[in-house]
């Protein structure tokens, strides 16, 4: 399993977001998924990505919460330590 | 006004991948496949080129006997027991599958099914539950389940098995109507929301096939049938391999009956 650093986290996260469809050039921490286009059924996915990696349970609360994409790292980062 | 359509279309259709097919990354589970239209459906899957894990209940006797029937066929086939009633069928199966057979579940089919049939004063709670528990809410799990490998491969297939009296009334099989009616519309819901990922959910309508389940049934519902006969387990296997190809990537959401005309 991948260690989770933040760096990877990102790294990780930004490959998954760039696979969906999204602009790698307009990926950022504080970018919205609803303006990278980054719909629920992505994030979803998205989330069975932090669960395969990083082993970590994300729900529908918290994607729910979730609207950036340092949201989202910070969230995987938090949950795997 | 062409060149705009033509634009607008090309805008929004998926780029063409070129990918190995789905059988050659994935492997097929049959839920209730030791006999009638499970088995069939198995057995026919497997002739389309897939490895079958074939889930079942109590039948392990039959269930290795389709499994044999597979094997000198020359298919790569895995029984596993389970009751798809328990929460945790799901996962067991689905991981069963990828275990035995090497490859994660590409293409589930939600056949297990029981009826317990009495007018509706009469059911028990327990048999109620019992009913939706394997016909609706196993469907459910095992969807939920097998989704997981299916979206990050970007290509599945689910089939669920539903029947004529989800859409039909039949008297006496109220908990068994409730379920299968269910089950299509939760077919249509995932569908909506899992397609363009390039994963199909479709269901199949059965009216009267010759299983253990229609055994008891009285002739009336058969004098119903404008085929004047009732179908064979292969007629309703046909229409899931057919769901299951690679030509049926365009259908989802969609309901195919097989009933002989009944319905019509």
């Amino acid at each position: 399993m991948p260690i989770a650093t933040k760096q990877d986290v990102d790294q990780r996260v930004r490959e998954a977001l760039v696979e969906f469809g999204a602009d790698a050039d307009a990926i950022a921490p504080e970018a919205r998924f609803e303006a990278l286009d980054i719909d629920s059924l992505d994030l979803v996915e998205l989330a069975q990505i932090a669960e395969d990696d990083y082993g970590v349970a994300i729900t529908t609360e918290d994607l729910k919460r979730i609207e950036t994409v340092g949201q989202a790292v910070d969230l995987i980062v938090e949950r795997a330590a | 006004m062409g060149e705009r359509v033509n634009a607008a279309v090309a805008a929004t259709a998926p780029a063409a991948e070129i990918a190995p097919p789905a059988v050659e990354r994935g492997c097929a589970l049959v839920t209730g496949a030791s006999r009638g239209i499970g088995a069939a459906i198995a057995r026919g899957l497997a002739a389309d080129g897939w490895r079958v894990a074939i889930g079942y209940r109590d039948g392990a006797d039959e269930a290795a006997a389709v499994a044999d029937r597979i094997r000198a066929a020359g298919g790569a086939v895995a029984t596993l027991a389970a009751d798809v009633a328990d929460p945790d069928a799901a996962d067991l199966l689905c991981a069963g599958a990828e275990r035995e057979l090497g490859l994660p579940v590409l293409a589930l089919v939600n056949n297990a099914g029981i009826r317990v049939d009495a007018l509706s004063p009469q059911i028990a709670d327990a048999d109620w539950q019992a009913v939706l528990d394997v016909n609706l809410s196993a469907a459910f799990r095992l969807t939920r389940r097998a989704l997981r490998p299916m979206l990050r491969a970007r290509c599945g297939r689910i089939v669920n098995i539903a029947s004529v009296v989800g859409q039909r009334a039949n008297p006496g099989q109220a908990s068994y109507a409730a379920s299968k009616a269910g089950l299509v519309a939760f077919t249509k819901t995932v569908a909506a929301e899992v397609a363009r990922r390039s994963v199909t959910v479709n269901a199949v309508a059965p009216g009267l096939i010759e299983t253990d389940m229609t055994a008891g049934l009285s002739g009336e519902l058969l004098a119903a049938v404008p085929a004047r006969r009732p179908g064979t387990p292969d007629e309703v296997a046909a229409c899931v391999r057919f769901l299951v190809s690679p030509q049926a990537g365009y259908v989802t959401g969609s309901l195919l009956t097989v009933d002989g005309g009944l319905s019509a």
